[in-house]
């Protein structure tokens, strides 16, 4: 019943653009530990990058409907894995994020959870075949998404455990929400953020820090601002052109922090100035309107919220990522999607672009 | 996959997404990316220039290169002071994993007092961090070793290489040299030090405070490149340090050598001027402080040592002892005596003293009929009584201000001192009374509230003997200074400076040859034990009492109340090449304690010059005088004055 999709159908102008943007990032992550004992990143970015598109391609040829078939199951085993993440995970800098597969491999579950909640979200809402959204349905799927956020806010990862939050909106949006539940949800989340403000227990100070220093980081430049700062710094001196490859001071010289994750934007700003930063910008346009438009060819349902889930991480990562690095947002610890340094990123990535390759083969199914 | 039925499969089939909702997702985007770009835009066109000037702050250190001080040489570039390479070691606290932790170890290494590091980071807690606390001067070699070993586990430390001073040992022309510190804090807010940073070296007494502008140089500087752990990654240029001036005393090395030994032991203070042109040949003042514990840091027992010794070894006795002249006024005296046309016909009658407004004035020996030619070698107290009676205050007083007395000489070192020389008007302005014409009797003999530094007496009694030709005693070699140094020198060392003082030339000859005669064999003359043979030697010997009730006589106490030992000599008698003025407190007799003194650097100075000038035969001086006739002496033998 379903028409065998080629390669022909595969978006190879969507991959192209994404490759473009891969390519840049390891050149920067080369620049940017060019003087630090992380140098060689750059080369173990392109080794996750093969494992990813390999990864992509492979997943490609899955049918996106026996992926949402299986949601549910995956979505027990990945909650599970969260579990097993606080219970035997390995503790690095204060956190325990990680599983240890031996070898000095590690993996982080936090971020495949991404991607079983895209999935399972797709196939809740679908679930709901488009009938008006009750409470009930709402709660479900605050559920849905709550559940693993708790978990991961408990590692503690609270940039991770925010990215599945746009994965909900998302859903919420598609599905069907209407404006006066939104108008009655915000009045509540304001409430109890309000609440939560005035009990003042909820974050820990280095986190409630964090969260406000980026609105004035001058106040205390080696403390809690610092990495603000210097990253500000950074891209400002970068100016229209940037100092050009391997030439950013503040890269170079190891005041941005983390320069080849989190920072990884503002040491391209930094090297490449405005021009370049623009570019990157121009890139994720053009790479999440052409997601955006698969979306609107899915052949069914699944698949556009398949995909538009994706849109929502990814653009959700990129606001939350280039906003913390111009200083227009808190740091919260989210890698910028195809450029930040990390495996799990990258895998997270390209398997959600593998679904999407296999949604778009199948748009002209039906 | 198969085709799994499902229940809800076919009936969702056929939903689709709206295609409004991707619609307005698709501008959300565009919103959104355009919010950052507007962010960047801010960063990076409109904040460019200032994030550029934050991001060199950032990565340019600028370090110190300290410019090497001087060198300081004697009048034949005999070397006095040099520098030598030292190094220092800081404490940067940005870059402790544990600084308490680590205090134990840098204490063992550094050998240190653990108190004393966390007192140093105490007086730096409210500093940034990331300023350098100097933690150890001049460190030794092995405590080199120790940092270079620990670079990974204590980070914290950090040397620098400077250059310190090497002043000559054991405290030789200590006082002339002076030593240098660290800037003080009261000073950094004086305006003479408003070119200063803290932590900047300057000369803190002798000639290092009064020449310190051409001796310091100037700090270059040098810019490197670092990361943000404050490692130097690579140089960026740098501002070269412009090394201090050397500078050339006036002193000779020789002269200076033979004037510490003659002062070993003693208390007091010796100064040799050469009376032509005022230059300072040597300078000595007992007892003396090592200026080398002062360069590197001073230990607090030397310190309490220093200033807990009852004989003042900081002080510059040659310049700051303000003692009674004792008979060493008496050619102040004859010349005022002299120029009154008092002094010429007067003749007094010694019998061991006389009694002036119903009180008794001793003199130690009965000298019979005494003229002016016998007052000044004999130095006979009743004599100097009668002439200051005769006087009175206010003329004795103008002619000692003459010849420099109560100013400063302009002596170019700091605090000089200025002594006392009493007079109506100074009376009435320090004690708001009347002078008392009895008061003056002891004042003719250099005591009572008269007071006078040696560099004042050598200046004074030298000048006299130069036919009133009086010059500013200096250090320096005023034509080897930058014109507007040495005029600025000028201007901070005030004094009587350069003046003649008109005196006619018979009693020129009658002061001087008295001075000469005081230092040849016969009757009651108070220099005869230290005469030089071949060698035209003048000078006055002085007894300094201390205590009130025993001026005059014989009587001259013991201990801390015992005479000062006063001697000014000089060679030859007239227009002389070298004056030397010896006080020895509470040295006793002045012939005895001082003169003796003052002769093996007047011996020393004439031998030199003689061999300079490769005739040690010639006689320095003009022909030398034939002594006068002398009376027969009444009662006493020996010396006295």
């Amino acid at each position: 019943m379903r028409r065998f999709s080629s390669f022909r159908d595969f978006d190879w102008m969507l991959l192209t653009m994404v490759l473009l943007t891969s390519v840049i990032s390891v050149l920067e992550i080369r620049s940017a530990t060019l003087q630090t004992k992380f140098h060689g990143f750059g080369e173990k970015q392109i080794g996750f990058l093969l494992v990813g598109i390999a990864l992509m391609f492979l997943i490609s040829f899955i049918d996106y409907h026996a992926l949402v078939d299986i949601a549910p199951w995956a979505y027990g085993i990945g909650l599970l894995s969260l579990v097993a993440v606080a219970v035997v995970g390995t503790k690095v800098m204060g956190a325990r994020r990680w599983i240890s597969l031996g070898g000095g491999v590690h993996f982080q579950p936090s971020e495949w959870v991404k991607l079983i909640l895209i999935l399972a979200i797709a196939r809740y809402f679908w679930g709901l075949a488009g009938r008006p959204l009750t409470w009930m349905d709402i709660a479900k799927a605050f559920a849905m998404v709550g559940v693993p956020m708790l978990l991961v806010l408990k590692q503690p990862d609270l940039g991770t455990a925010l990215t599945y939050f746009p994965v909900l909106v998302a859903g919420l949006f598609l599905g069907g929400i209407r404006p006066r539940q939104v108008a009655i949800l915000t009045l509540a989340f304001a409430v109890l953020a309000g609440g939560a403000w005035m009990s003042g227990k909820r974050l820990k100070p280095y986190q409630m820090a964090r969260l406000t220093s980026f609105v004035n980081p001058d106040n205390d430049p080696r403390g809690s601002g610092y990495q603000i700062r210097q990253s500000l710094i950074a891209v400002g001196s970068g100016g229209l052109w940037g100092k050009g490859t391997n030439q950013g001071t503040q890269t170079q010289g190891d005041f941005l922090p983390i320069p080849y994750t989190d920072f990884i934007f503002a040491a391209f700003c930094e090297e490449h100035g405005f021009v370049g930063g623009m570019g990157i910008l121009l890139l994720y346009f053009l790479i999440l309107t052409r997601l955006i438009q698969n979306a609107q060819q899915a052949s069914d349902m699944p698949g556009a919220f398949i995909v538009m889930g994706v849109v929502a991480v990814i653009l959700f990562q990129i606001v939350v990522n280039i906003g913390m690095v111009v200083g227009l947002l808190p740091v919260t610890g989210i890698p910028l999607p195809l450029m930040s340094y990390g495996g799990s990123s990258i895998l997270f990535t390209f398997l959600a672009l593998g679904i999407v390759m296999n949604i778009r083969m199948r748009r002209f199914v039906n | 996959m198969s085709t799994a039925p499902h229940p809800e499969w076919h009936l969702a089939r056929d939903e689709k997404v709206s295609a409004a909702k991707l619609h307005a997702i698709q501008y959300l985007v565009v919103i959104l990316l355009a919010v950052l770009a507007a962010g960047m835009w801010r960063l990076q066109i409109l904040g460019a220039d200032g994030y550029r000037v934050l991001a060199d702050a950032n990565r340019i250190r600028k370090l110190p290169v300290l410019a090497p001080r001087g060198k300081i040489f004697d009048r034949e570039g005999r070397i006095l002071v040099d520098n030598y390479p030292s190094v220092s070691c800081f404490l940067l606290r940005e870059q402790a994993k544990d600084l308490q932790a680590d205090i134990p170890l840098i204490a063992r290494g550094l050998d240190l007092p653990v108190e004393q590091i966390q007192t140093s980071i105490r007086r730096y807690a409210s500093s940034p961090k990331y300023e350098w606390i100097p933690l150890k001067q001049d460190i030794t070699q092995d405590e080199q070793a120790f940092i270079e070993a620990h670079r990974n586990e204590l980070p914290e430390l950090e040397t620098q290489d400077d250059q310190r001073r090497l002043y000559p040992r054991d405290g030789f022309a200590a006082h002339l040299i002076g030593y240098v510190g660290e800037v003080s804090e009261e000073d950094l807010n004086s305006s003479k030090f408003a070119f200063y940073e803290p932590g900047d070296v300057v000369g803190k007494s002798g000639v290092e405070e009064t020449y310190d502008a051409i001796l310091r140089g100037t700090d270059g500087s040098r810019d490197v490149i670092v990361n943000s752990h404050g490692k130097e990654v690579r140089p960026l240029g740098q501002q070269l340090a412009i090394p201090g001036h050397d500078l050339r005393l006036t002193v000779d090395l020789d002269l200076q050598r033979v004037a510490e030994q003659a002062m070993e032991g003693k208390n007091g203070a010796l100064v040799a001027m050469d009376p032509h042109t005022g230059e300072i040949l040597a300078m000595v003042s007992r007892p003396t402080f090592d200026p080398n514990q002062f360069a590197v840091r001073l230990t607090k027992s030397y310190w309490s040592q220093i200033v807990n010794d009852p004989n003042h070894p900081l002080m510059n006795k040659t310049i700051q002892a303000q003692y009674a002249p004792g008979s060493t006024f008496k050619i102040i005296m004859s010349l005022a005596g002299l120029e009154e046309s008092v002094a010429q016909d007067m003749h007094v009658m010694c019998n061991g003293g006389a009694t002036f407004y119903g009180h008794f004035f001793a003199c130690d020996h009965h000298h019979g009929m005494v003229d002016i030619d016998h007052a000044i070698p004999w130095s006979c107290d009743t004599y100097y009584y009668t002439l200051a009676e005769r006087l009175g205050i206010d003329t004795i007083a103008k002619y000692a201000t003459e010849v420099g007395l109560s100013q400063k000489t302009g002596i170019d070192l700091p605090d000089e001192a200025t002594g006392i020389m009493p007079s109506t008007a100074w009376k009435m302005k320090t004690q708001h009374d009347k002078w008392y014409a009895g008061e003056t009797i002891s004042v003719g003999i250099g005591q009572g509230p008269v007071t006078a530094t040696p560099i004042q007496l050598a200046r004074a009694l030298s000048g006299i003997a130069s036919g009133g030709v009086l010059k500013r005693p200096h250090v320096v070699f005023p034509d080897e200074l930058p014109t507007d140094m040495a005029s600025a020198i000028a201007a901070t060392y005030p004094g009587s400076g350069d003046r003649t003082v008109p005196i006619t030339p018979d009693n020129w000859e009658t002061i001087t040859d008295g001075m000469a005669q005081t230092m040849l064999p016969g009757g009651f003359d108070t220099g005869a034990a230290v005469r030089l043979e071949g060698i035209d030697f003048a000078g006055k010997t002085g007894t300094a009492q201390l205590v009130n009730h025993s001026i005059g006589g014989n009587n001259l106490l013991t201990g801390n109340a015992r005479a000062n030992a006063w001697f000014v000599g000089m060679a030859p008698r007239r227009n002389p090449d070298i004056v030397v003025a010896v006080l020895v407190e509470h040295g006793g007799w002045g012939a005895t304690a001082s003169a003796p003194l003052a002769a093996q650097v007047i011996n020393a100075f004439v031998t030199k010059q003689r061999k300079s000038e490769g005739n040690l035969l010639q006689v320095a001086a003009p022909k030398p005088q034939q002594p006068k006739p002398v009376p027969a002496a009444p009662v006493s033998t020996g010396t006295g004055e």
